[in-house]
C-alpha cells in the first residue's frame, strides 16, 4: 500500500473508476488481495486451521445461518471457539468452511466490498449482485484452493424484491448455486444435510429453524471429527445469525444456550436426535 | 523575442483564489451543526440524487459545496482512503483528522501548482465522538487551509450571512429538531429577503452517535423532514415575509413581531426508535 509522503491523496484515489473495492485494490495495492500470493507447490491442507460445518435454512420472512465453533489443523483442534458466521451487510450473512485464515480475510474483504459500493453509489447491491461479487472473490483464490487452501462460503440474505430469504452456495472455483430451503457446507455437511432433510418443514418459525440448525450441527459433530458439537463444559455454542426484513441479527448467546440445552436434554433420552414425525 | 509579463506570486495567488471563490459563491450553502446526539448536516439542494452530504465511514461524514464533479471526486477519494485504512488496519483506526489532512494536502497542492486549475470547492469533514466534546468538524477551503471548528460550520455562496444567523441563535446541546429548524431558517437568511425553505429543497443527514449500528450516518427522508419541520415554526421574520407574500403585500402595517425563540421544545423523536434499518 502506498500513501504519498506529502500526505496528498495518491493519484489512484482521485482517478475516476469503478465501484468495486476489490478492483481498486487490484490496481493500487494488489498485495492486499488474497490469492495474489505465491505459495510454491506444497499442499497446505493439514498445516493451517480449517473451519468446518455451516448450515443455512430459510423460513417465512427470512433466513438463518449457523456454524459450529471448531477449526482443525490435520488431527489437531486448532480452535474451539472460532466464529464462522458474519453479517455481510445489513441484510445478508456470510459464513465459510475451509481455510480459516483465508476465509476470515475473504469475509472482511467481502464486507468492505459491499459497504464500499453502498457508499459510492448511494444504494445497495441487489442480493444477486452481492452473491456474484462473492463468486469473483472466490475465483481470485483459485490457485490457493488447488493447494488445499480452498474457502467455501455460504451466502444468505433477505431479498427485498422477492420478500424472502435466499441461500447461495459456492464451489472452490467460484461457481454460484442458489439453494432452496436449506443447505450445508463443510466437512460435516453430509451429515448435517441428512438431518436437515428430515427435520426441515416449510412452516417452521425462526426459533424452530434455530433448533433444526442446532440439531443438524450436533448430528454433524456426531459423525465428523472435524465438526465441534456444543461444548457443554465451556458453554461454547454455535453462532446463529438471522436475517429478516429488519436486518441481520446474531441470536443472543443466552437464547442459543436455551435451545442447545433443550436439544442436549433430548439427546440424553435419544442420542440420535429427534425422529421424523411419520414414515408416510 | 517577446518578454513574458511578470506576474507577482501574490497576484497569481490572489487571482487563483478569486477564481475559486467566484465558483463557490454561485452555489447554495450547506451547514453542519453539533446537536445533543451528534452532528446534523443541512444543505440546500434541489436534486434528490446528486448529494452534497455523504457518508465516509462509521463515524465520519463529508459535506461540500461548489462544483459537483470536483467534490464528488474528493468524496470518492475519501471513501477509498477510509475503506483502505479500515481494511488494512482496523475500523477504529480510520480518523477524521487523517482524512482532513489528506484533503488539505491535496487541495493545497492543486491550488499552488501552476498546471492545475484550483478546485472550486469547500468541504467539511465531520466525525462524531462518544460525547459532544469529542466531535470534530474540519472545514477545508479551496486553497487547502484547514480549520477545526466547534459548534457549527457554514460554507457556500452566502456563508457569512448564514453563519451570522446561526451564531445568533445557536446554543450548545440543542435538540435535533431545534438544530434542524435553526439550520433551515439560517439557510433562508442568505439574502436581505428571508425565504422559507421546504423539505424538497433540502438535503439533510445526521451522524447520530446513539445509533446502535457501527455506521452512524443516516439520511433523513423528505417525509420525515417535512414532519419535523411542520412541528416547529419558522423564525418570525421568515414567517412575516411569507405572510406578506401570501397577502400580496397588502398594506396593513402589522406591529413589529417580537422575535420568537426557535422552537427547541421536545417534540416527537426524529425517527421511529424501532426503525434500526440503515440509511
Amino acid at each position: 500500500m502506498t500513501f504519498d509522503a506529502s500526505g496528498r491523496l495518491p493519484e489512484a484515489f482521485l482517478t475516476p473508476g469503478g465501484t468495486s473495492f476489490m478492483d481498486f485494490l487490484a490496481g493500487h495495492a494488489p498485495d492486499l488481495l488474497p490469492g495474489r500470493r505465491s505459495l510454491g507447490q506444497a499442499d497446505f491442507s493439514d498445516q493451517v486451521p480449517h473451519g468446518t460445518t455451516i448450515v443455512a435454512i430459510t423460513f417465512a420472512g427470512g433466513v438463518l445461518m449457523a456454524g459450529d465453533r471448531r477449526a482443525t489443523m490435520g488431527n489437531i483442534i486448532a480452535s474451539r471457539d472460532i466464529e464462522k458466521v458474519f453479517p455481510a451487510d445489513e441484510y445478508s450473512a456470510v459464513a465459510f468452511a475451509g481455510s480459516a485464515g483465508f476465509g476470515i480475510e475473504m469475509v472482511r474483504l467481502f464486507q468492505v466490498e459491499l459497504e464500499h459500493y453502498e457508499k459510492l453509489e448511494g444504494t445497495t447491491l441487489s442480493l444477486d449482485g452481492k452473491s456474484n461479487r462473492l463468486s469473483a472473490l472466490i475465483r481470485g483464490n483459485l490457485a490457493m484452493a488447488m493447494q488445499g487452501l480452498a474457502v467455501v462460503p455460504l451466502f444468505a440474505g433477505y431479498d427485498h424484491d422477492r420478500l424472502g430469504g435466499r441461500i447461495f452456495s459456492y464451489d472452490a472455483t467460484g461457481g454460484r448455486y442458489e439453494e432452496t430451503s436449506f443447505h450445508s457446507v463443510g466437512s460435516g455437511s453430509l451429515f448435517a444435510r441428512g438431518a436437515l432433510k428430515k427435520l426441515y418443514r416449510e412452516d417452521l418459525s425462526a426459533t424452530d429453524c434455530a433448533t433444526v440448525a442446532i440439531q443438524s450441527l450436533i448430528d454433524a459433530a456426531d459423525d465428523d471429527s472435524a465438526t465441534g458439537g456444543p461444548d457443554m463444559l465451556r458453554r461454547i455454542f454455535p453462532v446463529i445469525g438471522v436475517v429478516t426484513a429488519d436486518g441481520y441479527q446474531r441470536l443472543p448467546e443466552d437464547e442459543v444456550a436455551t435451545l442447545v440445552d433443550a436439544a442436549w436434554a433430548q439427546r440424553h433420552e435419544r442420542p440420535d436426535g429427534p425422529v421424523s414425525a411419520s414414515l408416510t | 523575442m517577446s518578454t513574458p509579463f511578470y506576474v507577482s506570486p501574490e497576484q497569481l495567488m490572489r487571482d487563483r483564489a478569486d477564481f475559486a471563490r467566484k465558483g463557490i459563491a454561485k452555489g447554495r450553502s450547506a451547514i453542519a451543526l453539533q446537536y445533543a446526539d451528534g452532528i446534523l448536516f443541512v444543505a440546500e439542494n434541489r436534486s434528490p440524487a446528486l448529494h452534497k452530504v455523504a457518508e465516509i465511514y462509521d463515524r465520519m461524514a463529508f459535506a461540500a459545496v461548489g462544483r459537483y464533479n470536483e467534490f464528488e471526486n474528493l468524496r470518492i477519494a475519501g471513501v477509498r482512503l477510509a475503506d483502505m485504512r479500515g481494511y488494512s488496519y482496523d475500523r477504529r483506526d480510520v480518523t477524521g483528522r487523517a482524512l482532513a489532512n489528506a484533503y488539505a494536502q491535496t487541495l493545497g497542492a492543486i491550488f499552488s501548482s501552476g498546471g492545475e486549475k484550483p478546485l472550486e470547492v469547500e468541504i467539511l469533514v465531520a466525525e462524531t465522538g462518544a460525547t459532544t466534546a469529542d466531535d470534530q468538524i474540519y472545514r477545508l477551503t479551496y486553497d487547502g487551509s484547514i480549520a477545526d471548528v466547534r459548534g457549527y460550520a457554514v460554507m457556500g455562496g452566502q456563508a457569512e450571512q448564514v453563519a451570522e444567523y446561526v451564531g445568533e441563535h445557536y446554543s450548545e446541546g440543542i435538540s435535533l429538531a431545534g438544530a434542524l429548524r435553526l439550520a433551515v431558517d439560517a439557510l433562508g437568511h442568505d439574502s436581505t429577503e428571508p425565504r422559507e425553505l421546504t423539505s424538497d429543497q433540502l438535503e439533510v443527514a445526521v451522524l447520530d452517535r446513539t445509533r446502535t449500528q457501527v455506521r452512524k450516518f443516516k439520511r433523513i427522508s423528505e417525509e420525515t423532514l417535512a414532519r419535523i419541520l411542520s412541528e416547529s415554526q419558522p423564525s418570525a421574520d421568515i414567517e412575516a415575509a411569507t405572510e406578506e407574500a401570501a397577502a400580496n403585500a397588502s398594506a396593513d402595517d402589522t406591529p413589529a413581531v417580537t422575535a420568537v425563540d426557535d422552537d427547541d421544545a421536545p417534540i416527537a423523536p426524529p425517527e421511529d426508535p424501532d426503525d434500526t434499518r440503515p440509511l
